[in-house]
């Protein structure tokens, strides 16, 4: 069965009691945590040395808020759980809790954010967990009601754990439908491990995406750069049926002792549909 | 709930609503938390506020003592008013009871501090 949190039950029922104390508790989950909301700031290019209102997007129980807290922001925060905000309640943190489903829209007044922020939790919004759910209506519905609750020229940065490279493109397009532009900055895209996607979304103004970190890459849109490394899949496998693909399923045959074609230059090419 | 969340909630995610602003407070429970005061953030929040809204809301939970009913010219640099604000956007909590949306009448609780916004599957847009 898959790890992932999305693929085993609604997030009201996966981050449960337990599940949110748990969660909360691991030294681990705080540091890393912490270090995507910091980065997420840093994404979101505040003004200078003032405090400003965020909107934490399933805020949970407030990790990231803490960390929004250290810098001097105040934020109200939505999440789907009451499990994580009573957490959140209880470690005293100084933001604004409500319960809320981000797939049914953002219920707050237009103009009133600074920016927003959301720390591993919108990768939810691909789940249909009930029947009327449909991710692509969700989606829409969140981007435009997010949209309208954030001043002029304010961000959005969400840090999140995409599955594939379709949900990077629904994710960009139904952003760029409600009016948003920008797109996702990977940071470290050669590291398994330290490997993180960060969408950053900008309501006006021009302003290039800002750079990724751990690359030399100097081209700064990393939507196309997620393009380009998707032929590689998001975990670091490559695509099925690509060529490389292929290739390493050959090479495994091979190591098996399994009769096996040699690698030529038309191995996992298309067949040109000429004979 | 704090008065700054109350300020800026809608139920404009009902199916039908159109501003859903602002939602009616009926508490049971009122408590006062300490905050930080940054008088650099209320000068900066004062602006985005509806601020009727924030008189009405703290006159209806018995918080208005003190507050002025209408923004002063400068009141960025009247730092009895700032911790005034202060204290009503952010210390003061709601911590049971109900909203009501003005359009449709719908409540939503609030308990442990903490408005339930969700919707069931036939209000949602
Ligand atoms: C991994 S936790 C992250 C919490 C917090 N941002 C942090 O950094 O610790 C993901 C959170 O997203 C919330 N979530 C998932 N789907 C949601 C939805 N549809 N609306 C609001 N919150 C949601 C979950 O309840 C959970 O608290």
């Amino acid at each position: 069965m898959s790890k992932r949190p999305e693929h085993q039950a609604p997030p009201e029922v996966f981050y449960n009691d337990e599940e949110a104390r748990k969660y909360t508790q691991n030294s681990r989950i705080i540091e890393i945590q912490g270090q995507m909301t910091e980065r997420c700031l840093e994404l979101l290019l505040l003004p200078e040395d003032s405090s400003c209102l965020l909107l934490d997007i399933g805020c949970g129980s407030g990790l990231s808020g803490t960390v929004l807290e250290e810098n001097g922001h105040m934020w109200i925060g939505m999440d789907i759980s009451s499990s994580m905000l009573d957490v959140a309640v209880e470690r005293d943190t100084e933001g604004g809790l409500v319960l809320a489903d981000m797939g049914e829209g953002v219920p707050f007044r237009a103009g009133c954010f600074d920016g927003a922020v959301s720390v591993s939790a919108i990768q939810w919004l691909f789940n249909a967990d009930k029947k009327t759910h449909n991710p692509v209506k969700r989606l829409n519905k969140f981007f435009t009601t997010l949209y309208s609750s954030l001043s002029r020229s304010a961000r959005a940065v969400f840090q999140f754990y995409p599955e594939n490279e379709k949900q990077l493109e629904l994710l960009t397009t139904q952003a760029m439908k409600a009016g948003f532009y920008g797109g996702v900055v990977i940071d470290y895209p050669n590291s398994a491990k330290a490997k993180k996607f960060f969408l950053v979304l900008m309501t006006g103004g021009v302003g290039p995406l800002p750079q990724a970190l751990g690359t030399e890459e100097p081209d700064s849109l990393q939507v196309k750069y997620a393009k380009r490394e998707a032929t590689k899949g998001i975990r670091g496998k490559p695509i099925k049926n690509s060529k490389d693909w292929i290739l390493e399923k050959k090479e495994r045959r091979r190591k098996q002792g399994k009769i096996t074609k040699p690698d030529t230059k038309y191995t996992g090419r298309k067949r040109s549909g000429r004979f | 709930m704090k008065l700054i969340t109350h300020n800026m909630l809608t139920s404009k995610c009902l199916k039908g609503v159109v501003t859903g602003y602002p939602l009616a407070i009926n508490a049971t429970d009122i408590k006062v938390k300490e905050v930080d005061f940054n008088p650099e953030f209320i000068s900066r929040v004062i602006p985005k506020l509806d601020w009727e809204v924030l008189w009405v809301a703290a006159d209806s939970i018995g918080h208005s003592d003190g507050l002025p009913r209408s923004l002063e010219n400068k009141y960025d640099e009247n730092e009895e008013f700032l911790k005034k604000a202060h204290k009503v956007l952010l210390e003061v909590e709601v911590e049971e009871g109900h909203l009501t949306c003005p359009e449709s009448g719908r409540q939503f609780p609030i308990s442990k501090g903490i408005p339930n916004m969700l919707l069931n599957e036939a209000e949602v847009q």
